[in-house]
């Protein structure tokens, strides 16, 4: 494809502001606008306002944290995996993969803060001395958070920003005006030399290998936050893994989806091709099969060992007050995507979007019925008790979907949301390499970003 | 700074003008290439291969690993509470601290010691073109002496470019 061509496509959307790209701000602004006046509210007449109350202190800002966590999982880890195993398809999908991730990650480390009630007092969770000598407990699964995610947060924005420093430096150069500063700026006087991109180059690969882990280990440590209590069907050893897994397997959803209106609405076709989808929807499948395999798992560990207290929890959520909330995310998880992903004649945009679709809204009941359930349920029947969110919940969740899509799309109206410089690299003609060559191919330095 | 440079359309022609310029005798070190993207399959982008990045990653972490380690047994020991039946230092928690502040030192470590080596955040040089960013490839010989730069030019030239600039 000519290179011109790639530069004024990808840039179009930069240059270029229907009248639907305002009305859509100020739409998702005015909800993004109730949201906060709702938090507010909570927090002027306490959290009575919200549906938590005892014995459930944990619900929907809780179920929305791990949620969000989870999305994240989208960016950074499959485009640092498939940047490691140097997959040339990635191309035009990392950097929409990488701005999820930051994003998601912004919204849910948000929740347990609006989760505090005196949001003011989040900063209690750091390391820090006070003037009693209090510190944190940092045996404490909580505290473990604000490392990972604060790690995670970080690096992810640091691998998000790093590629972009060259397309920045196209944008100083192509642009005019104040739009020309500010790249500029961006752009940090990047020029291209050979040195910038071996580096350039070096450094997103120890970064690629540093984060895989650290994704991991951030949806890990958020399942601690469940499994290190004695609480019926959270203290499990499989919480981690079921939890990576569950966060890979939205986190694609997100991903898919994330692209097909990117595809759509920005006229992306010749860049986001029916492959990208097969790919993704490939590895959503795979996802979708592990994620049966862990639920089936835990269930049947619980019911085998039919301790009267994981067994209250467990009938609850199969036959009780939660089944329908059960059965519906076995649907959206697995009986609607496995035919649709698994066939390769359904495997289309199509299919893997309305797959995609029906996955959010499965793990999102999923969060919900890890958190709520088992704290309704919880050992002693006298203090057993049902839960009902609030408007001011209800209406913060709406405001966090809200928040992501116009972060994204403030994002890729600034910002080209395919790696410009990446998808020439792809366009370049192979080499013919001798065995030698191959095989200096092969070592660290010499794979691409 | 004084240079002379010629911009190619294409990798092939850039190489022909870096080969040809080395063998006019000029030094390696003395010869810029500035491209608008990496070209790994040219021989002309193989310089700087070797790099000290890796291991200041892993020291970075190593530094990391030592503040993670600082600061669950300084906070634990400072409030020395027992907690669920746990030692005050407790080992299992603490790797958690350990292996993020570990992760978090090693990036850090990556992205600063990226910006020192590339030199960046930076002015431009005078020898930038706006033209890498349409796709030509940048080959610059900076300050060559006076009595060359006639030769250079007619190296330039020879390798497949109209016109040669110089700052």
């Amino acid at each position: 494809m000519n290179e011109q061509k790639i530069n004024d496509d990808l840039l179009r959307p930069l240059r270029r502001t229907s009248v639907w790209f305002f009305i859509m701000v100020a739409f998702l602004g005015t909800i993004i606008l109730v949201g906060f006046g709702s938090w507010i509210y909570q927090m002027w007449n306490g959290l009575a306002v919200a549906g938590i109350r005892y014995p459930i202190f944990w619900a929907f800002y809780i179920t929305n944290f791990v949620f969000w966590i989870g999305i994240s999982h989208a960016g950074t880890l499959i485009s640092a995996i498939l940047r490691l195993v140097n997959a040339t398809w990635r191309r035009p999908v990392t950097r929409c993969a990488e701005v999820i991730t930051v994003f998601a990650l912004m919204i849910g480390a948000l929740f347990p803060i609006i989760h505090l009630g005196r949001p003011w007092l989040f900063f209690w969770l750091m390391p820090y001395p006070s003037e009693r000598q209090i510190w944190p407990n940092l045996r404490s699964p909580l505290a473990w958070d604000f490392f990972a995610i604060s790690t995670y947060l970080t690096g992810s924005t640091l691998f998000l920003f790093l590629p972009i420093i060259p397309d920045f430096a196209l944008m100083r150069d192509q642009m005019t005006g104040w739009r020309r500063r500010i790249y500029g700026a961006l752009a940090l006087g990047w020029q291209g030399t050979t040195k910038q991109w071996h580096r350039l180059e070096a450094a997103m690969q120890i970064m690629a290998i540093a984060i895989v882990p650290v994704a991991i280990s951030v949806h890990t440590i958020v399942s601690f936050d469940f499994s290190m209590s004695p609480v019926p069907m959270w203290h499990s050893t499989v919480f981690g893994p079921y939890f990576v897994a569950g966060a890979i397997f939205s986190g694609i959803a997100g991903l898919i989806l994330a692209m097909a209106v990117l595809r759509k609405v920005l006229h992306l076709e010749e860049y986001l091709h029916p492959l990208h989808f097969q790919n993704l929807g490939k590895l959503l499948l795979l996802m979708s099969l592990l994620w049966g395999y862990f639920t089936f798992v835990e269930r049947l560990t619980t019911w085998y060992g039919n301790s009267p207290a994981e067994m209250a929890v467990f009938w609850e959520t199969q036959t009780g007050s939660y089944a329908p909330l059960f059965w519906t995310m076995v649907f959206c998880n697995f009986v609607i995507p496995f035919p649709l992903l698994a066939i390769r004649r359904l495997r289309t945009i199509t299919g893997t979007v309305i797959a995609s679709s029906t996955i959010v809204v499965g793990m999102w009941i999923e969060r919900f019925l890890i958190v709520v359930p088992s704290l309704a349920r919880k050992n002693l029947p006298y203090t057993w008790a049902s839960y009902r969110p609030q408007p001011v919940e209800i209406m913060i969740t709406i405001a966090t979907f809200a928040a992501m899509t116009l972060l994204y799309t403030l994002f890729a109206k600034a910002v080209p949301i395919i790696s410009i410089w990446e998808l020439k690299v792809g366009g370049h003609r192979q080499p013919v390499l001798t065995p030698e060559q191959e095989e200096e191919h092969r070592e660290l330095w010499r794979t691409r970003p | 700074m004084k240079a002379i440079y010629g911009l190619y359309s294409d990798p092939d022609s850039a190489q022909h003008a870096v080969e040809s310029l080395r063998h006019a005798g000029v030094a390696d070190d003395a010869i810029t290439v500035m491209a608008s993207q990496p070209y790994e399959e040219y021989e002309f982008s193989h310089r700087y291969k070797q790099t000290w990045l890796f291991w200041i990653a892993a020291g970075g972490g190593v530094l990391g690993l030592l503040a993670g380690l600082t600061v669950a047994y300084i906070t634990e020991t400072f409030w020395p509470l027992v907690t669920g039946g746990m030692p005050i230092v407790s080992w299992w928690p603490n790797i958690i601290i350990m292996f993020e502040l570990t992760m978090l030192g090693a990036i850090l470590a990556t992205v600063v010691s990226l910006l020192v080596m590339t030199e960046l955040p930076t002015i431009r040089s005078k020898i930038y073109d706006p033209g890498i960013s349409e796709g030509k490839i940048l080959v610059a010989v900076e300050n060559p002496p006076d009595s060359e730069i006639p030769a250079l030019e007619r190296t330039f030239k020879a390798s497949g470019i109209a016109e040669v600039k110089s700052v």
